[in-house]
């Protein structure tokens, strides 16, 4: 009998349907996942599953009896625990409280806190997972992010109203972990699957659901895709239920070798029409500072033809509280408007629509709010706005960040699709194969400044990376 | 039903405050002569809110609008003593309040003080000036030249009705602000920097230059509504605007409860102005004491913000 078993979910916002009929069955004590591109109906199920949502159909039965989930405490009490990418956690009080947050102290007499039986139920909590390098006492400021997440599970463990955890639910857990803080998580999940518990495992990252997870459910357009047991499919294929067609290569190849005028030159960096110029180095080597600076004055920079992405999109690229059309059009207000003054609504949404479609967004129209966007389309809005003045100059800093499989090869394809025409792109990225895999020439940065500057075709990951410590490296001839 | 009360919370209140006075004075609230009344009554309040909406779009806002009005007042009265003719009086008074928006401006976006001191403090400079140039009297009498007096007291005579000057003014400063906000570039740039100032910048908005002008035509709308006020009473005091300043604050933040987004948009803080200059005018009809009247008009604050806040504090 399943653990948890879903059966016709559906939700439409506004009339845009987010999920379609969703069946999906979990065993006791399996790890299964959820992926799908941005905008394919994750958050929508966790959402509903959370109590947060009210889906339009839904039937849920948790270890066979069938159940209603109307609000977050209605989810907890059915044993339902969600970990979210943003921990809540107050880091001024120890780890003990923390764990015990929201649940009442055990107490002595006059009221007073009875701290060793609270540190004791914390380290109860801790070690029935398997955990035993944290102190209950320990501040949780002190706490790296991964321990920090560890803590959060331990206190997702603790029975709520005579309920035990039974599934935990958890969104991109992994995704500002280290390698070794994401291994040690990785043991603590097999452990509640051990126990006989189940996660529900959301992550865009394919390597590690193939090594973590037994099962993988796919959302593609609101409508489920049953992987069965990944150890019967291959990566490839894992990706190709995702983005719905077959894989070829991860980054398109350039139809056009770049040309030889010259679109920007200063301070040792030189950048040809249609070339694209990787930017590779060790995180905060002046990476997006050299970006900054070349982009200048962002008002002169823009009508001279050069135009930027920039790192963080929430917080630099969007004015998330407006309209699609407003946040492209707002570079090219100039020329998107009657003599620079009056605005034309009517124009700048034709104006947005075209570039939309340029970059395959996904969107209900060209009013839509950005916050209402997915990541993935988000930075689609970021990059129809960066193309809108049709630049000569593309400043990128890592352009695919937070960006699922199908919209990273959109990206891709846009990037190709406007070097070819002539556009010249200065790629900053941590993405190692990303750099190799769309550069032409590839320059390493330490210390705020260029140090090497090599072609990318035949380098290997390996050597890129001791490039960027500053190591020797075998570079291959420019042919 | 959340929803309802978030979006439209404001606009029922505001319902039911005119269905409450229409019942509790049935032979003079709902009558003509009574509404052109209360427009006129609030045309000053309307000019400075109107005023303040540009700044508010930005996230930012201006203390000093209120002494900015009295300061244009005396000044106004000042030169009318000095025998300077009314237009050239007048004129001037304007551009006092220009420059001193100006300067509000250069000191939130060049020196980069945070609006809320930078205008505390030029809130006391203009009020202290208007002070030092009025000797701290009331300017009045045979001073004010007859012509300034009766621009408030004439109006448009439109066959059984005259609308008042006042509220003609009101109308056309509303009408710019509308323009300005909703239909130029201008008005969306500040929008933009509103919603993130750091991506509006990158996307080649002039920030500093949009927030100097915001800023003057904000100092210039309040000494405009300061030179109503002294037209109205026929005099000038260097006190007579101060309490411009915190009813055109509330009554922005009231418009901005029946915005989705929570954006001050210029047609919402003309509901906010009508909301309280109605409740003014109703309340004095009832004889209700001027204090009772302060804690209501706190209180409709406080319930219209939390009711437009229900919705997002109940997720949690």
């Amino acid at each position: 009998m399943a653990l948890l078993s879903l059966r016709d979910i559906s939700k439409a916002y506004a009339g845009v349907p987010a999920l379609r009929g969703v069946d999906l069955d979990i065993a006791p004590g399996e790890i299964h996942a959820l992926m799908g591109e941005n905008g394919a109906g994750k958050s929508t199920l966790i959402k509903i599953l959370a109590g947060v949502v009210a889906p339009d159909t839904a039937t849920i039965a948790i270890d066979g009896r069938q159940v209603t989930i109307d609000s977050p405490a209605s989810a907890r009490r059915h044993g339902l625990r969600f970990i979210h990418q943003e921990l809540s956690v107050v880091p001024a009080l120890s780890v003990a409280e923390n764990i015990v947050m929201g649940r009442s102290y055990p107490r002595r007499a006059m009221m007073l806190i009875d701290w060793r039986a609270l540190h004791a139920v914390a380290r109860d909590a801790l070690e029935t997972l398997g955990i035993t390098h944290i102190d209950p006492r320990e501040k949780m400021a002190r706490l790296s992010l991964g321990d920090r997440m560890l803590v959060k599970i331990s206190s997702a463990f603790l029975a709520e109203a005579g309920t035990p955890a039974r599934l935990y639910v958890m969104d991109e857990p992994t995704a500002a972990l280290t390698r070794d803080e994401s291994e040690r998580l990785f043991k603590v999940l097999r452990g509640i699957k051990a126990s006989g518990n189940s996660v529900l495992y959301v992550s865009h990252r394919i390597d590690e659901v193939m090594t973590l997870c037994d099962r993988a459910t796919v959302l593609r357009d609101g409508k489920p895709i049953d992987s069965g047991l990944l150890a019967d499919i291959s990566h490839d294929d894992l990706v190709a239920m995702m983005i719905g067609r077959k894989v070829g290569d991860a980054y398109p190849r350039a139809t056009v070798a770049p040309g030889t005028e010259i679109v920007y030159e200063r301070s040792g960096l030189t950048l040809h029409k249609g070339e694209i110029v990787g930017i590779a180095g060790l995180s905060g080597m002046g990476q997006t500072e050299l970006l900054r600076q070349t982009f200048g004055d962002p008002a002169k920079a823009w009508k001279s033809g050069i135009a930027y992405v920039p790192k963080e999109r929430r917080s630099e690229g969007l004015i998330t509280s407006r309209p699609i059309y407003q946040n492209i059009t707002l570079p090219h207000l100039e020329a998107q408007s009657l003599g620079g003054t009056w605005l034309t609504p009517r124009r700048e949404r034709r104006f947005a629509t075209a570039l939309g479609e340029g970059v395959r967004l996904r969107a209900a129209g060209p009013d839509q709010r950005v916050l209402e966007l997915s990541g993935g389309n988000q930075q689609k809005v970021v990059f129809a706005k960066a193309l809108g003045g049709a630049p000569s100059l593309l400043l990128l800093d890592e352009p695919t960040r937070g960006v699922d499989v199908g919209a990273k090869f959109d990206i891709y394809s846009i990037i190709r699709d406007m070097t070819a025409k002539g556009m010249a792109v200065l790629l900053v990225s941590s993405d190692l194969p990303e750099l190799i895999g769309m550069a032409d020439r590839i320059a390493i940065m330490r210390d705020g400044a260029i140090t090497t500057m090599v072609p990318a075709s035949g380098l290997t990951e390996e050597a890129l990376l001791n490039l960027c410590y500053g190591r020797a490296a075998e570079i291959p001839q420019a042919a | 039903m959340l929803t309802f009360l978030r979006r439209y919370g404001t606009l029922a209140g505001f319902l039911l405050i005119l269905i409450f006075f229409t019942i509790r004075l049935p032979d003079t609230f709902l009558t003509a002569q009574n509404w052109l009344n209360i427009t006129q009554q609030l045309s000053m309040l309307m000019v400075v809110a109107a005023g303040m909406t540009v700044v508010m779009v930005m996230g930012d806002f201006d203390l000093s609008v209120g002494s900015t009005a009295s300061l244009a007042g005396i000044v106004a009265a000042v030169l009318f003593i000095l025998g300077w003719p009314i237009w050239a009086a007048v004129g001037s008074a304007l551009l006092v309040g220009l420059v001193g928006g100006l300067i509000n401006g250069a000191l939130v976006s060049f020196v980069g003080i945070l609006p809320f001191v930078a205008t505390l403090a030029t809130l006391t400079i203009f009020s202290g000036v208007a002070f030092v140039i009025s000797g701290g009297k009331t300017i009045s009498g045979r001073a004010i030249p007859e012509a300034f007096g009766n621009f408030a007291r004439d109006g448009l005579v439109l066959g059984p009705v005259t609308v008042p000057n006042l509220t003609i003014v009101a109308i056309v400063v509303l009408a710019a602000v509308w323009v300005l906000l909703e239909q130029t570039t201008f008005g969306r740039r500040l929008y933009a920097i509103g919603g993130n100032v750091e991506a509006a910048y990158l996307s080649g908005v002039p920030v500093r230059r949009l927030k100097l002008i915001a800023f003057s035509l904000t100092g210039l709308s309040a000494a405009g509504a300061g030179l109503l006020y002294a037209s109205r009473v026929a005099s000038a005091n260097p006190t007579q605007g101060s309490g411009l300043m915190l009813n055109a604050i509330a009554a922005v933040f009231l418009g901005m409860t029946m915005s989705e987004q929570g954006e001050p948009r210029v047609l919402a803080t003309l509901t906010g102005v009508l909301i309280l200059g109605v409740l003014d005018n109703g309340l004095t009809q009832m004889s209700v004491d001027s204090y009772v009247r302060q804690i209501l008009v706190g209180a409709i604050i406080v319930v219209a913000v939390s009711a437009s806040s229900l919705s997002k504090s109940a997720r949690r």
